[in-house]
């Protein structure tokens, strides 16, 4: 196979041989112009300073504060929507979480939810996955966080139905209409990317303080994948199946209901999953404006460094997400009961939802047995350990990484001239993906100077690509393993579960302790939290190749490695290009948090805008800077992505 | 067959678990409220404030029998609070000359409620076993002959002050201009890394300067100390580009919503009367911080054990 197709690739490996030439030339020429022209023109800006635009912002801000009682639009209108959304989340707090309805504990207790859960879970997933969701909410009662779970879940499922309210109609117009899908990406790019402390205390000031504000700031976070997701999969059901139903007579109305949604049904119950893993992320965030659950406990760990305690309400977070993740992936499959099944277990479920509703054993998880002292007890020797005996080692590691990797390349996007960078990035576009492409950078990095944060953005696109190198290297060779093992997926994957939902500050105190307060530290937050997307994605994309050409490859002779680079991983580029992408966006949304532990620059100026409220403007100018270089490289990595693959 | 055996299994099952039921919901109620109808206390994120609130609540609770409800926020956001009149009381204020002047001046959403009585430092620190070994060191005009040695892999070749949670007022990078230091600002950029900074290098001898305050709960495990800058004198720091000189002593406040203050109920009596001592909230932030209590737990321990304070601040004006 590999000689027949070879003498007909040549000329092609010859294009792309001169177009690494064309590339070298102009990275050879940056690095001359560099040397001339080093630390001019840097357009830089020192923590404290601001510019007219970012001072203008403050002034918009502050005049909306002070109308705030007097403006018709917050009265009637921010008020209407908070008031229904606050109800929303109340009542389903007051279902399972919160006391109410003057009763001292909530309407259904533990043991009617667990029974629900498993009910719920029997029915849309199978026996299996009931096990586990009961297995799963029986543990957050013994880790001594029952009513914490509860509160979090509530505000969960409240976002999360809100979103899917809003985000499947959406989400189906933008699979219709090109036009809508065409206006709406941006939108969805903007509410992905835009760090969540810019609008934090700004949502505050239009929902208030209270449950309707942390539902909103997670919904902003959570519906686009949903939205997404469901126009990707109404766009992919084959042409001929909604030909064919229009050709016998159907309205358009019949052939979304009969044939579109059924088609695409499967697809979005993995936006639906999607959207339930962003809403659980947002979490820790959500507390910062009092959002009750888990993310208040953690926070208020951290306060004292108390990673025992954070973990263990992290660890509360995972298991939530663990369990909704399996339960929605299951219910892909469509699943019939048999009847004696279906009564018998809504009989148990009913049962133990009047226990919990009558009896107090039932209502309130019985305190005696617990372990959750014994996990915060077990995280915190583990940490202390790790502090204490592997410092010098990662400390090595981290200068360097820094030395090595980080220094140089800050050195050449921040010390350049802002207009040979521009250039740069144009020319590289152009390249890349042609005038189009271009275009969209040359916008980009216009938006970027006018934000006048243009030094703190190199330097941060500098952690930034760092970062995503690490997360493809971990990606490839993880990835290759899960997809050639079974085995090894089953055990891996749950850690990857892990590391997306758990708090990054429960593993960034130990971090900080291992390589101090350093750009360094902040890459491997966003690292932690990014490879498992791109590992996910590239071991699925290894399955994927067929099997028959894994075992031809083998029957010819190659061995593991032969056939892991020569087949495998050129078969799985799709997978492996989107997963460049999709690490890359991850890698971006952690720039805040990176700001928290020493990444300086464009995640400090966000943490700052937050907590100085003459700094606003320029933290939401940061907030800006941060969406716009999400969006160019997106754009590009998309293009390389088509150019490579075709 | 099948369905009625399933059926029958979970009525005896039922009636086997109802037979031995235990307690019913609603056997014993707690305690009404009294006349001090709810007190919106905002909570800031850091433990000497959390002192304060837990005290303040605990006593608005159980003498007052106020209904509390604590809210936990960002500065920022609580202040914004006052406005909304969702926060009555914010009870450990750091300055924050730029909120003062928004709500308190312009909206005038907002009054001052007096001293807490707790003494506010903020400061450049080093490490007790650094102070010991170079007591030099604990003068500013020193600092430069260190400077070598505070290198990190993020300041280059210069020496490293890390600077940390953006909430507090920071003149750093305009006095290291302005007294010539050859030192670079990195920002740590929140508390959680200034005190694993300082945690570590006490434990393993390694230099660190950096900003940091008191009081704060750490200072009871790790006894940083301060470095002497030129004196304060007021109006030294009015240009911010310009500063040469100490951070001033902060008295820090409490700050409540207008409303709250004009009705004059007991909850803002108890707000207002409210003062006790730098030691008083470090006791309170051990228990919590170190003992790992609750903060009511906390709060009752220290309550205690200070009835007379508390009569004090209960007592009608």
């Amino acid at each position: 196979m590999v000689a027949v197709a070879a003498p007909r690739q040549l000329p092609r490996l010859w294009h792309r041989y001169k177009q690494a030439l064309v590339v070298g030339g102009i990275v050879l020429a940056w690095l001359v112009l560099w040397l001339l022209l080093r630390n001019f023109g840097t357009l830089p800006l020192d923590a404290s300073e601001l510019t007219p635009l970012h001072r203008w912002i403050n002034s918009v801000n502050d005049a909306v504060g002070a109308s705030r009682n007097s403006n018709p639009v917050f009265l009637y209108f921010f008020n209407e929507i908070r008031l229904v959304i606050d109800e929303f989340v109340r009542f389903v707090q007051a279902l399972v979480a919160q006391p109410s309805f003057g009763r001292p504990v909530p309407v259904i207790g533990w043991l009617g939810v667990v029974g629900i859960a498993g009910f719920v879970s029997f029915v849309v997933a199978g026996w299996r996955v009931a096990l586990l969701a009961v297995a799963g909410f029986v543990f957050l009662g013994l880790q001594g966080l029952w009513q914490e779970s509860m509160d979090t879940l509530s505000l969960t499922l409240a976002a999360v139905v809100i979103s899917l309210l809003f985000g499947i109609p959406l989400g189906i117009w933008a699979g219709l209409s090109d036009r809508a899908n065409r206006v709406m990406q941006p939108v969805l790019d903007f509410m992905q990317t835009m760090p969540t402390f810019v609008y934090l205390a700004p949502l505050t000031l239009f929902f208030l303080i209270g449950p309707a504000s942390a539902t909103i700031a997670t919904l902003v976070y959570a519906a686009p994948p949903a939205i997404r997701i469901t126009a990707h999969a109404i766009r992919s059901v084959p042409h001929n199946t909604v030909e064919a139903s229009e050709s016998l007579g159907a309205t358009r109305w019949q052939t979304l209901v009969k044939v579109l949604l059924p088609s695409a049904r499967k697809t979005i119950v993995l936006g639906v999953n999607q959207t339930i893993m962003a809403a659980l992320s947002m979490v820790t965030i959500a507390a910062l404006i009092d959002a009750p659950g888990l993310g208040k406990t953690v926070v208020k760990a951290l306060q004292t460094l108390d990673v025992g305690t954070a973990f263990n309400a992290g660890l509360a977070i995972v298991v939530l997400a663990i369990v909704l993740d399996r339960v929605t992936t299951a219910a892909t499959e469509r699943r019939t009961l048999p009847r004696w099944a279906l009564f018998g277990g809504l009989g148990i479920t009913a049962v133990t939802v009047y226990f919990s509703y009558t009896y107090l054993w039932a209502a309130e998880f019985p305190a005696d047995v617990e372990f959750g002292s014994s996990i915060r007890k077990g995280a915190t020797a583990v940490t202390e350990w790790a502090q204490d005996s592997l410092t010098l080692i990662t400390g090595g590691f981290k200068d360097f990484v820094t030395f090595a990797l980080i220094n140089p390349l800050q050195a050449l996007l921040a010390q350049s001239p802002w207009f040979l960078v521009a250039l740069v990035i144009v020319v590289l576009s152009f390249l890349i993906g042609g005038l189009r492409s271009a275009f969209v950078s040359a916008v980009c990095v216009g938006v970027l100077v006018a934000t006048g944060l243009w030094q703190d953005s190199m330097i941060t696109l500098a952690s930034t690509l760092v970062a995503t190198i690490m997360v493809m290297v971990l990606g490839v060779v993880v990835g290759v393993w899960m997809g050639r093992s079974r085995r090894a997926d089953r055990i891996i994957r749950p850690v990857l579960d892990a590391g997306q939902v758990m708090p990054a500050f429960v593993y960034l105190v130990p971090f900080l302790a291992l390589f101090a307060a350093s750009r360094f530290t902040a890459i491997i937050a966003a690292v932690v939290f990014a490879a498992p997307v791109a590992i996910k994605i590239i071991a699925d994309g290894v399955r994927a190749v067929s099997p028959a050409t894994v075992e031809a490859s083998t029957a010819l002779g190659s061995s593991s490695w032969q056939t892991i680079v020569k087949v495998q991983l050129p078969m799985a580029r799709g997978a492996l290009t989107l997963a460049a992408n999709q690490g890359l966006i991850y890698v971006l949304s952690m720039v805040v948090v990176g700001g928290l532990v020493g990444a300086g620059a464009l995640g400090y100026d966000v943490v700052a805008g937050f907590s100085q409220s003459n700094l606003y403007g320029k933290g939401l100018a940061a907030g800006v800077a941060i969406v716009v270089l999400g969006v160019m490289l997106d754009r590009l990595t998309q293009a390389a992505a088509k150019r490579w693959t075709n | 067959m099948a369905r009625h055996s399933v059926l029958g299994a979970v009525l005896v099952g039922a009636l086997a678990l109802a037979g031995c039921g235990g307690a019913k919901v609603g056997d014993s109620s707690a305690g009404a409220a009294g006349d001090c109808g709810t007190f919106n206390l905002a909570v800031n994120p850091w433990v000497g404030y959390e002192a304060n609130a837990a005290v303040l609540a605990y006593v608005a609770e159980k003498e007052l029998k106020c209904k509390v409800t604590k809210k936990e926020l960002k500065e920022e956001v609580a202040w914004q609070g006052f406005g909304t009149g969702e926060v009555d009381a914010v009870v450990e204020n750091w300055g924050h000359d730029d909120l003062r002047k928004k709500y308190i001046d312009e909206q005038k959403t907002a009054v001052s409620a007096g001293s807490t009585g707790v003494k506010g430092q903020i400061g450049w620190y080093v490490p007790p076993w650094l102070a010991k070994e170079h007591p030099d060191i604990l003068d500013w005009n020193n600092l430069n002959k260190y400077a070598d040695q505070f290198k990190t892999s993020e300041s280059g070749d210069k020496g490293q002050l890390l600077d940390g949670d953006p909430s507090f007022v920071t003149n750093d990078e305009a006095l290291v201009k302005n007294l010539n230091l050859n030192y670079k600002v990195v920002y740590g950029g929140s508390e959680t890394a200034l005190i694993q900074a300082f945690r570590q290098a006490e434990k393993d001898k390694k230099w660190v300067i950096g900003y940091f305050y008191s009081p704060q709960w750490l200072l009871n495990e790790v006894k940083l100390e301060k470095v002497k800058l030129p004196e304060y004198k007021a109006g030294c720091d009015a240009d911010a580009e310009k500063v040469a000189c100490d951070y001033p002593d902060y008295d820090l406040d409490k700050i409540v919503s207008k409303k709250f203050a004009d009705a004059n109920g007991p909850a803002f009596n108890l707000v207002k009367n409210f003062k006790w001592t730098n030691q008083d909230q470090n006791t309170v932030a051990k228990y919590i911080a170190e003992d790992k209590m609750k903060p009511e737990e906390a709060a009752k321990k220290w309550v205690e054990a200070n009835a007379d304070k508390i009569k004090a601040w209960t007592a009608k004006a």
